[in-house]
């Protein structure tokens, strides 16, 4: 299963949510979607209105810059970013 | 045995100040994991602290505290204009409690409300179909730091009236909830074109004393009293050192008392001539008194936010404000004299108080 690593700064919403969980998904926004199931409001946190990534959440699967539609394979690595921003 | 609570919101999360005795105070914090937090407020209908926070990484969402800080939750159920609007929240911008319902004022310009203290909210108005409202729509009219709705008035006898500011626009009064509105900017100044007559204005904080149809209001170019519930204005900045300025409260006991703090309505604003001063006035603005005891007088260029200044209701009132560098300035005395309770927060944008037991 696709390997999700998840920022620092989203783990102490969410009681139990792990750095780094495997998720059976397709694509980013199934693999979101199946994090919201497990830790609901989850989806929230990372993807905005439209749907979109909020603005300053990188996504990048196998080590790509991705999107929200973008493919996840059976064994692809997934990293999600909280990006440089304020200060 | 009471004590005096302070709820101040700020740039790197939520701190609370508490005081026995309103002289030695304790802090606590930062809370809301160091998310901006724009309005922090106490709520008395079920004792908890409420937080509306924007991160720049993961959006908006509603902090809740049902132990006065010591544990928190957020949730943002509901909290959308949904993927089809064209609409989206960049921030939540202020709370008030009206009855039995939460409310939240959010940027691009709406209203959400909660009628489950916090756990989910759903839209209740945008103020469509106002003079205005097709401006503020308007994607490209949401520019870095606009805060959309930015204050509630609330009426403690009758929960379905309360006053909206949208920012920049006015002051709106609904009588039914929230379904219809009326523009409440009668007589107010404003010192550029205007498409409309009834809006246009740029209230920054509206306030209502213990008679409801006493109101006051700074605005972006002066201070005004209102003697009909805010249907009509009068301007009473004679005798400040200028007409701008964010932060404004009255006393809870007596409607003729009102305090403002003018800052310089340039790029700068903070404090005229490096002073940090309250204004006061006992007589419904025909008179003001600088109140600067204990107050740095020199070379203190502080700025103060709309949600930054508050009242206690104590017999005798203590009056609080937070600044944009960083301190928290209390007076146990309706604002004769001062002292520095905070030093080192990050930067303050809304200060609140209440007495709890």
């Amino acid at each position: 299963m696709p390997d999700v690593r998840l920022p620092g700064t989203l783990t102490p919403l969410f009681p139990g949510l792990p750095r780094r969980v495997e998720i059976d998904a397709a694509s980013v926004l199934a693999a979101i979607d199946e994090l919201e199931q497990r830790w609901p409001g989850l989806r929230d946190r990372l993807v905005a209105e439209g749907p979109s990534l909020r603005h300053h959440i990188h996504v990048y699967v196998d080590g790509e810059r991705a999107a929200l539609d973008t493919p996840v394979a059976e064994r692809s690595r997934l990293d999600v970013i909280a990006a440089i921003s304020g200060g | 045995m009471s004590k005096t609570l302070l709820t101040v919101g700020t740039r790197k999360g939520a701190f609370i100040l508490e005081s026995d005795d309103r002289r030695e105070w304790t802090l606590r914090g930062p809370y809301c994991e160091g998310w901006p937090v724009y309005h922090a407020i106490y709520d008395a209908t079920t004792g908890s602290i409420y937080a509306a926070a924007a991160s720049e990484w993961h959006g908006s969402s509603i902090w809740q505290s049902g132990d006065l800080g010591e544990t928190w939750e957020q949730s943002s159920e509901g909290l959308s204009y949904g993927d089809d609007d064209g609409r989206k929240i960049s921030k939540v911008s202020t709370l008030a409690r009206a009855g039995d319902r939460l409310l939240v004022g959010v940027e691009a310009p709406g209203i959400f409300e909660s009628r489950d203290n916090g756990q989910t909210w759903s839209l209740l108005s945008t103020l469509s179909g106002q003079h205005g409202s097709e401006s503020w729509d308007d994607p490209a009219n949401q520019p870095p730091g606009h805060l959309g709705i930015s204050g509630f008035v609330t009426d403690a006898e009758d929960s379905d009236n309360f006053f909206a500011i949208v920012q920049g626009i006015g002051a709106f009064e609904t009588e039914d909830g929230g379904s219809s509105w009326t523009p409440r900017n009668k007589g107010l100044r404003r010192d550029w074109p205007a498409d409309y007559e009834d809006v246009g204005f740029c209230v920054h904080k509206l306030v209502r004393s213990s008679d409801p149809n006493r109101m006051y209001q700074q605005n972006h170019v002066g201070m005004h009293r209102s003697d009909d519930a805010g249907k009509s204005w009068t301007e009473i900045t004679e005798g400040l050192p200028g007409d701008f300025g964010f932060a404004a409260a009255v006393h809870p006991h007596d409607t003729e008392t009102f305090y403002v703090i003018p800052v310089d309505g340039g790029h700068g604003r903070t404090m005229h001539d490096g002073k940090a001063t309250v204004w006061r006035t006992r007589d419904a603005g025909s008179s003001w008194t600088p109140m600067r005891t204990g107050l740095p007088q020199e070379d203190a260029h502080l700025g103060v936010l709309r949600q930054g200044m508050t009242i206690d209701k104590h017999d005798v009132p203590g009056v609080y404000f937070g600044t944009s560098t960083g301190q928290v300035f209390a007076s146990e005395d309706e604002g004769e004299t001062w002292s520095e309770i905070a030093s080192y927060l990050p930067s303050i944008s809304s200060v609140d108080v209440a007495i709890v037991e």
